[in-house]
């Protein structure tokens, strides 16, 4: 056992902070504002590499471990979600089956442009009817010889408006299910009848681009599947394993973000002649809020560390996102309401990290859906 | 041909963060993150703007200090240096300035060649500026200190820097080898790259001893140091300006002297 980070890790955390700092959120604010996407972030991270960090350097990737990726991610989030989650989308739900799942070619074609963030990466599960319920995919694939036929929507994709390259999963036999009908797809932006639809106007996360995706005949080649025929839900769900570390990473980035500028104006807000940060009463706030989120990191670090190790990470990693989530969404709101009314103002970050919280309780399995993933471990499948 | 360069740095406490005791006057190092000085960055970044263009160069970086001062050098390797040298022995412990240029210039001179040599200004510290001018003088190269603007022509020989001025600036040509050092406005030094971050325990790092440089212990050391702190303190906050308002100048003037003759100065 040990809790030290390497000195690779602590040096990720100075460098991603520094980054944060002068980088993120300086337009965090105003991205958020007019719901803008960060091109000009992207490029910047691009270049330093944090569009790949857990990845080999023989396919362009940083050379780092996950834990150094959900030092990223959190660290991006402390100061801006929206940027956190483009991060997260496109290394754990896009670069990652490829990684995992890809062919030597697949690897060598799609991998160098995604992990040196050329290409930004998105992943196509959920549709307006099969959110939780994913095995109820209606997205069709048929096989057209030398080719698959795509016809469907997905919705609610991450990075969807900005990516290139997106992992998608279509039913390609229905009477199979779930298990051994659902096939996972890459899918290239210019692919013929592929096209992008609505962007959502969301509560939270408002620089993020989120939108539909749709398939209209579209074809896709032979050479294109990932993994196998009908292995696509197994594709889907090892991916959101890893997926929940980001997701994870993002909350607790959130929750230490509001944290520490609440705990800045605690100390230099005064009521009735006393600074706030002199009152127990909030006191014992800031210490339960501190300890939940120190409990939330241990959780996602041994995540992130059995996934290096490549244990069975899964019930762990639900656990870390379900636990991360509620931390998230609990301590941001004490933030606002520790702040007052200021804290209701858009010219205080709480508020929008408070509407950037909500999401890590929705997206990549809800928290209802990591309980079922936590209880079928306790109980057995 | 390769374009050798060195680059000295200093790993410094961050003043945002550090007090000084009131009482003993003394810094208050302890839980104090320790940074790369700030001038130093900007000195290994207009190194790393060398090596971009001319892809021949190679950058080690030199520091005097703690074994801890390790870190610095990683930093510096994760930028894109080439190899680091910490030079860490408790007998150049509490070096001042002049001694600690005698370290930095036995440890040059076991380098060997070398063609250019970047420095940053002054460490936020000690504040003294003193240690790059005096490691030209000990090496018998020319120096441009306060380098704002750096430019070397394609036979890697002739550099025009632009050095500032309080009031103005000097455009000046020197040639290699010399040293120069760095101020803030010479560049935006960059962050380090993830993937530098992981491949630079594959880099070179040396960590030498007094012995190794072969320094005469006499020049070295906090005994040998000609200068020492006698106090720091950080100096009261001056009261605030008076703003003198008036139609005319005349006006403003008469104002100024009444208040000036006011308090005895004139």
């Amino acid at each position: 056992m040990n809790f030290q980070l390497t000195k690779e890790q602590e040096f990720v955390r100075k460098m991603v902070r520094e980054f944060a700092k002068n980088e993120v959120e300086p337009i965090a604010a105003d991205i958020d504002k007019e719901h803008r996407f960060p091109v000009e972030t992207i490029e910047k991270m691009a270049k330093y590499g944090l569009l790949g960090v857990p990845f080999p350097t023989e396919f362009g990737g940083a050379g780092g471990d996950q834990m150094s990726y959900a030092i990223t991610v959190e660290e991006l989030s402390r100061v801006c979600a929206s940027t956190g989650v483009i991060c997260s989308a496109h290394t754990s739900l896009c670069c990652w089956p490829i990684f995992a799942w890809g062919t030597d070619e697949q690897k060598a074609k799609y991998l160098p442009n995604l992990l040196s963030g050329k290409h930004l990466g998105a992943f196509g599960l959920t549709e307006p009817n099969a959110g939780t319920d994913a095995g109820g995919q209606q997205t069709r694939a048929v096989d057209g010889g030398d080719h698959w036929l795509l016809n469907g929507a997905k919705v609610f994709i991450t990075n969807g408006g900005y990516a290139e390259i997106f992992v998608v999963m279509a039913m390609t036999d229905k009477k199979k299910g779930t298990r051994g009908g659902i096939t996972a797809f890459i899918v290239e932006k210019s692919d013929e009848g592929f096209s992008i639809g609505k962007t959502e106007d969301k509560m939270g996360i408002c620089a993020s681009s989120t939108t539909e995706l749709i398939f209209q005949n579209c074809k896709i080649p032979k050479d294109r599947i990932l993994g196998t025929v009908g292995e696509g839900f197994k594709v889907a769900m090892s991916t959101l394993d890893g997926g929940r570390i980001g997701i994870a990473s993002q909350a607790l980035g959130i929750a230490q973000g509001a944290f520490d500028v609440t705990v800045d104006y605690m100390k230099s807000r005064k009521q009735f002649g006393k600074k706030l940060s002199q009152m127990e009463a909030l006191q014992f706030e800031v210490a339960n809020m501190a300890t939940q989120i120190e409990a939330a990191r241990l959780l996602i670090y041994q995540a992130a560390d059995m996934k290096d190790k490549h244990l069975n990470y899964g019930p762990k990693s639900a656990m870390a996102k379900l636990f991360a989530a509620e931390t998230a969404m609990y301590v941001t709101t004490k933030c606002v309401q520790l702040h007052g009314g200021y804290g209701y103002t858009k010219d205080y970050p709480v508020e929008r990290m408070m509407r950037d919280a909500k999401i890590t309780e929705i997206y990549e399995g809800t928290s209802e859906v990591q309980k079922i993933v936590i209880a079928a471990n306790v109980f057995g499948k | 041909m390769t374009f050798k360069i060195i680059v000295c740095a200093k790993q410094v406490p961050d003043t945002n963060v550090i007090k000084i005791n009131p009482k003993t006057g003394t810094l208050m190092r302890e839980g104090v993150p320790s940074i790369l000085n700030h001038d130093d960055a900007n000195a290994l970044e207009e190194a790393l703007k060398v090596k971009d263009q001319h892809p021949d160069t190679t950058i080690t970086v030199i520091t005097m200090g703690p074994p801890q001062a390790k870190d610095l050098l990683i930093e510096c390797l994760a930028k894109g240096a080439d190899e680091g040298i910490l030079v860490s022995d408790r007998a150049v412990g509490g070096s001042d300035t002049w001694a600690t240029s005698n370290v930095l210039a036995a440890a040059i001179h076991k380098i060997g060649d070398y063609d250019l040599i970047f420095a940053g200004r002054q460490a936020i510290d000690g504040d003294t500026a003193q240690v790059g001018p005096q490691l030209a003088e000990k090496l018998d190269v020319p120096q441009v200190t306060y380098v704002e603007e750096f430019k070397i022509d394609d036979n890697m020989k002739d550099i025009t820097v632009k050095r500032a001025m309080e009031d103005g600036y000097e455009l000046i040509g020197i040639q290699t080898p010399c040293v120069l050092t760095a101020i803030k406005e010479l560049n935006t030094p960059r962050y380090m790259f993830i993937s530098g971050i992981f491949s630079a325990k594959n880099k070179p790092l040396h960590v030498w001893s007094a012995k190794d440089i072969e320094v005469d212990l006499e020049i070295v050391g906090l005994e040998a140091s000609p200068t020492n702190v006698f106090r720091s303190f950080t100096p009261a906050p001056k009261g605030k300006g008076l703003m003198l308002e008036g139609d005319t100048q005349q006006e403003v003037v008469q104002k100024l002297l009444i208040g000036l003759k006011g308090k005895h100065v004139v």
